[in-house]
């Protein structure tokens, strides 16, 4: 069966999948085979240098800005779509931009939401 | 570039719309109400629930389209198919609310958030069954899909409620994806989402091998949520570690909007494929309801005995399915049956478990229910009716449902379908009867905690069961115009 022209744009990622793990595993092949090794015990240490690690690495951060960022998302993504209203102003009918208007106000409910929820406090 | 904007009738999506506004509207509210009062929140999603239904049933026989782009095929139809849908969903959320209340004041959940998530929810789910374009059945998906991971996670600081959510995100993700591919898949063979274009296209040109690996995957995307194994892992998780209410609405509102994903897909855009699916979905159904009622037994823990047996349900909803291949206004007019009748027995058995559950996790053995008949005779004799309902035994819902079921798989020579769907009837027969054996037969120390709300709620549905199991030919009837509609406007193109 002839494959239409979808199917025939496929064939590149084919060869991506069957090329790239070739590019990667190479490299790495010959340094295994080429690379002289003397291990020791200083050079098995997970860090070969720098300073002895103090306490326990699996502490808690806080990672107050998470909220910021999805919350930027969406605001970045509002941007996104209010582009091509503004690009076509002169032309919408009145129910484009009504549509636009509640689609800024819906994110305005959200942000009003996160607002009262206390998120953007920073503490 | 002249812009066109396409043809759009709010009245028509009005339900939806009104849901969503009353969900948006709640989180403002939220903002302005001082932090004592919490009651608006359950008036405000029911009245809007109840709005909705009254605008969906004046919709009834209208046969609707709106959202119809250039190529003159409409994105959503409100046919009878979809209002019928509409109206199990708006239901099961009306159901929800009364059996919610007492245990979000006793778990210290009760946020306003809760009814708005569980409102947006149902949004996504009645969109689901209006939807006519795969993109929409998409974005209808994961409308109904997010709410629903926040509402598993919402008691946080109990692992188990988180353990919940990143379970059932994690797969949902999954799913998802497995899903949109599907759906790229089918858009790369026939180059359109709309489904009666799709439908168009097959029947032009035939199937190939890109179709059917897309239908394939829209078939486990859908299988996810309806929970049919093998792709039912995170069922008793996600369902024991979820609050139970969320489980109630779970169980029942996600898994019938997968089927309205289904039946839209196997139904109205590939039933020219009816040879290549019907296989699959005849072997996922005995596959489930083996696994389903066989698991079941083995479960100490109520919720994860009802994950199961929902599994299982998911199973008998197959056979229709499987029907309707050969017989499409039987099969998916008993499935429509089904997914009603199960509706009202699986939210009355939820009913029960939350009234017996007395902190998060406490109360949800099997053994607590041992004794309860002497201290709550009527709410007992409900639960064990229910259970009856469950195994199928007439005169209930259950039963007519089957009978349904089991009648059109017979119309369509699935015969050995059927005789797995009765055998694994009688298994499940042992372990919803023993929770009944151990309402009546045992001394013990449980206590329901309930009150009016969920006492009316269980009331109710004890006797919409009774009435489906005594009369069904009233919702049969139903089912039967709603599927016709569908059909019909699929020969229309």
């Amino acid at each position: 069966m002839e494959g239409t022209p979808v199917q025939n744009d496929w064939y590149f990622i084919l060869l991506f999948v069957v090329l790239s793990p070739i590019l990667a595993a190479v490299p790495m092949l010959i340094n295994y085979l080429l690379g002289p090794r003397k291990p020791n015990f200083i050079k098995q240490q997970t860090y070969e240098c720098g300073v002895e690690t103090v306490g326990d690495a699996w502490v808690q951060f806080k990672v107050q800005y998470y909220i910021y960022a999805l919350v930027f998302v969406i605001f970045d993504i509002e941007a996104v779509f209010l582009f091509p209203v503004a690009a076509a102003y002169g032309q919408l009918p009145l129910f484009a931009i009504g549509a636009a208007v509640l689609f800024i106000l819906l994110l305005a409910d959200g942000l009003a939401y996160a607002w009262g929820r206390g998120v953007l406090e920073w503490v | 570039m002249e812009f066109t904007p396409p043809e759009i009738n709010l009245l028509i999506v009005a339900p939806v719309l009104i849901i969503m506004a009353a969900g948006s509207l709640g989180m403002v509210i939220d903002l302005f109400m001082p932090d004592g009062k919490k009651g608006w929140a359950v008036w405000l999603a029911a009245i809007g629930l109840l709005l909705a239904l009254a605008q969906n049933i004046a919709l009834w026989n209208g046969n609707y389209e709106t959202f119809i782009p250039q190529n003159g095929v409409a994105m959503v139809v409100m046919d009878n198919f979809a209002i019928f849908l509409n109206a199990t969903f708006l239901l099961t959320g009306l159901l929800v609310i009364p059996l919610s209340r007492s245990y979000l004041q006793r778990t210290g959940l009760e946020k306003p958030e809760y009814y708005m998530l569980l409102l947006f929810s149902i949004s996504g789910m009645m969109l689901m069954g209006m939807a006519n374009d795969l993109i929409l059945v998409f974005l209808a998906l994961e409308v109904l899909s997010i709410p629903l991971y926040i509402m598993c996670g919402m008691l946080w600081p109990r692992p188990e409620s988180e353990e919940s959510a990143m379970k059932y995100f994690l797969l949902g993700a999954f799913s998802s994806a497995i899903f949109v591919f599907g759906i790229a898949l089918v858009y790369g063979a026939t180059t359109t989402t709309a489904i009666p274009l799709i439908f168009d296209a097959v029947a032009a040109n035939g199937l190939n091998a890109m179709i059917v690996t897309g239908l394939a995957f829209l078939m486990v995307g859908a299988g996810f949520k309806v929970a049919a194994v093998p792709f039912h892992m995170w069922t008793p998780d996600v369902y024991e570690g979820a609050p139970t209410p969320v489980t109630a609405f779970m169980s029942v509102g996600a898994k019938i909007a997968g089927f309205a994903a289904l039946l839209r897909v196997l139904m109205l855009a590939l039933p020219q494929a009816s040879g290549e699916w019907v296989t699959a979905v005849a072997v996922l159904s005995t596959l489930t309801l083996i696994i389903g009622n066989v698991v079941a037994i083995r479960q100490g823990n109520i919720k994860r005995m009802l994950a199961y047996s929902s599994i299982a349900h998911a199973g008998y909803i197959l056979i229709a399915v499987a029907a309707a291949a050969d017989n499409p206004s039987a099969g998916v007019s008993s499935a429509l049956f089904y997914m009603f009748a199960y509706l009202f027995t699986n939210l009355g058995a939820f009913g029960m478990v939350i009234a017996l559950e007395r902190n998060y996790g406490e109360g949800n053995l099997l053994d607590d229910f041992k004794g309860l008949a002497k201290r709550h005779p009527w709410l007992s004799l409900a639960m064990a009716y229910f259970m009856l309902s469950l195994t199928g035994i007439p005169p209930t819902g259950g039963f007519s449902a089957k009978f349904y079921v089991f009648g059109a798989a017979i119309e369509a020579e699935l015969y050995w379908l059927v005789l797995i769907g009765v055998i694994t009837s009688v298994i499940s027969g042992y372990y919803y009867l023993r929770v009944v054996y151990l309402m009546y037969m045992f001394d013990g120390e449980g206590q329901l905690i309930t009150g009016r709300a969920l006492q009316f709620a269980v009331f109710v549905m004890a006797i919409s069961t009774l009435v489906l199991g005594l009369f069904p030919e009233g919702l049969f009837n139903l089912t039967a115009e709603a599927t016709l509609s569908a059909t019909r406007l699929l020969a229309g193109g």
